[in-house]
């Protein structure tokens, strides 16, 4: 199952309408080990494309070592997909690389309704989970 | 002459889970070679018909080695590589 915050949750969802009809990407990061996704970062898509998406490279360079050091992990990664349902296409599959990540697909195709979709893809096995939205904490 | 490497999560089976390993070559071909001696398995997963493969991001200190040079991209001692991988894919 993926928690995650209603702010963070909107935050995602406001990036793929936003980029619409391209494909939005980003992740949540989260401290190591405990599957709290809990700093949104947009990330930009190098293709511009309405049916793919990949991480500028430069940029996920510099994510990943912000990640490193601050101890955390990718607990999230997201996309979009802008004319199709939100579930995994072959070459979101054939790519996906981290096992330990809830791979979120929101689906853009309906301007009024939200598909907010959370899978695990492990050796091109597909897994589909519940989404939990938990409401905001307080502020710590 | 020594390089560190660091290598994603999905590649630690073959380096016995070491998050860093250190190589040796005067190239990333030449190093990713290297590293297949003491990781057997790691340079066909890194490089394909003698291209890095298209969905892996090399990176030589803050360069993507694709704009400096690819598997010919040539290497000093202290130099530090990072091994990603892409994060692509899309709707087709």
């Amino acid at each position: 199952m993926l928690r995650i915050d209603r702010s963070i949750y909107d935050k995602i969802v406001a990036h793929a309408r936003r980029d619409h009809p391209d494909e939005a990407c980003g992740i949540v990061a989260g401290p190591e080990g405990t599957d709290r996704p809990e700093r949104f970062v947009e990330m930009t898509n190098a293709e511009r494309s309405p049916t793919f998406y990949r991480f500028d490279s430069l940029e996920q360079l510099k994510v990943w070592r912000e990640m490193d050091d601050r101890d955390e992990e990718p607990v999230v990664i997201y996309h979009s997909h802008t004319a199709t349902e939100a579930y995994p296409s072959r070459t979101d599959v054939s790519y996906a690389s981290e096992p330990g990540a809830h791979y979120v697909i929101v689906s853009t195709r309906e301007p009024d309704t939200v598909e907010f979709r959370s899978y695990r893809i492990i050796d091109g096995q597909i897994t589909e989970e519940p989404v939990e939205i938990t409401e905001a904490r307080e502020a710590r | 002459m020594a390089i560190e490497v660091r290598i994603p999560t999905i590649l630690r089976n073959l380096t016995g889970d070491a998050k860093v390993v250190e190589g040796s070559g005067a190239t990333i071909g030449e190093l990713f070679a290297d590293l297949d001696r003491r990781y057997p398995g790691i340079e066909e997963r890194l490089v394909e018909d003698g291209k890095l493969r298209r969905f892996v991001n090399v990176y030589l200190n803050d360069e993507d080695v694709r704009f400096v040079g690819g598997l010919e991209a040539k290497l000093k001692d202290g130099d530090d590589v990072t091994v990603l991988p892409a994060v692509a894919g899309g709707n087709h």
